[in-house]
């Protein structure tokens, strides 16, 4: 409710412009919103339902946790590639992503694997 | 650099203080990709020791996928209010910026109750962190996250404060800006955690 009367104040206004930009609009939280209930809904759906097989209903619910983490990105935390502070920021998740993967990855495998060569 | 930009024009100073801003900002999204790596290690743990259940209960046979989906739709739904509440923040509207500053206090606060309504429902199960590896990985994993929230709404309350006595200045605007950052930031490490340790481990 304020917030379509604050809204129809400000268009026009070059500074508002800015921000806009810089931290999304109404509209792109409403979009990143809708999306991120429709992919946390399916996964729980898959899961608590159990009609596919396990493989299936893993690889749908990683794959939609992924989508629903790219969303975030682009919608709440307003990551891109366009403006100089956006491009900061991304670069710097990409990093860290990549870490978390070395991370995760990494000691996942190698305790799977050793805990594979002990049982023979 | 300062003395440079005092002796510029009126127009490069204020780029210089909104530059100043941004690297706030920024300083601030760089702790957050630190704290990743925190939640990463926990991640790693947790995908390690998730099996080693020393005989006792499994992921499947505690975890409440219905009860964990309202846990979800609570933190969604605070996701969106506190993104309301930085457009009424950036329009100076201070009044539209408590309230939904407040909806998404309750919001995270009756997540960290479900929270520790779940946790003390299984510790006095006997399923306590100290009841086996998978147990130890999950409450610690879970309880980080729950921590962070519970560190954001106190957070919160202290700028809910700052917000209704100083109004929308500025530096009040970055503060709630970099809050605003953390609360979204913990909403993707819930997507990690829900996808991992819940639905993964209810199948």
């Amino acid at each position: 409710m304020a917030l379509h009367d604050s809204k129809t104040i400000a268009p026009g206004d070059v500074k508002e412009h800015s921000h806009t930009d810089d931290h999304g609009d109404i509209k792109s939280y409403i979009i990143g919103f809708v999306l991120s209930i429709v992919l946390t809904a399916i996964p729980f759906t898959l899961v608590i339902g159990g009609e596919y097989s396990k493989v299936t209903t893993i690889y749908s619910v990683v794959t939609l946790g992924l989508v629903q983490i790219w969303v975030h990105l682009k919608y709440f935390l307003h990551l891109n590639f366009v403006t100089e502070e956006g491009r900061a920021n991304t670069f710097s998740f990409l990093f860290s992503a990549l870490i978390i993967l070395m991370v995760v990855g990494l000691s996942v495998w190698i305790i799977y694997e050793s805990n594979a060569m002990m049982m023979y | 650099m300062s003395t440079l930009a005092a002796s510029m024009q009126s127009d490069d100073a204020h780029e210089h203080h909104e530059h100043h801003e941004n690297n706030t900002v920024f300083g601030f999204w760089l702790y957050l990709m630190t704290d990743c790596l925190l939640f990463a290690s926990f991640f790693a743990t947790y995908a390690v020791l998730f099996m080693n259940t020393a005989g006792g209960v499994s992921g499947k046979d505690i975890f409440e996928l219905n009860f964990v989906a309202l846990e979800t739709a609570a933190l969604l739904v605070s996701s969106i209010t506190f993104g309301f509440a930085m457009l009424c923040a950036q329009k100076q509207n201070r009044k539209a910026a408590l309230s939904w500053l407040a909806v998404t206090w309750v919001l995270g606060a009756s997540f960290i109750g479900m929270e520790v309504y779940e946790f003390h429902h299984l510790i006095i199960h006997g399923h306590g962190p100290q009841t086996s590896a998978f147990l130890t990985a999950f409450f610690s994993l879970v309880g980080l996250h729950g921590l962070h929230v519970t560190a954001g709404l106190v957070w919160m309350t202290i700028m809910f404060i700052e917000v209704s006595r100083r109004g929308l200045p500025d530096q009040t605007v970055t503060r709630l800006s970099c809050l605003s950052l953390f609360w979204h930031f913990l909403d993707i490490v819930w997507i990690c955690v829900f996808t991992v340790v819940y639905l993964m481990g209810a199948m």
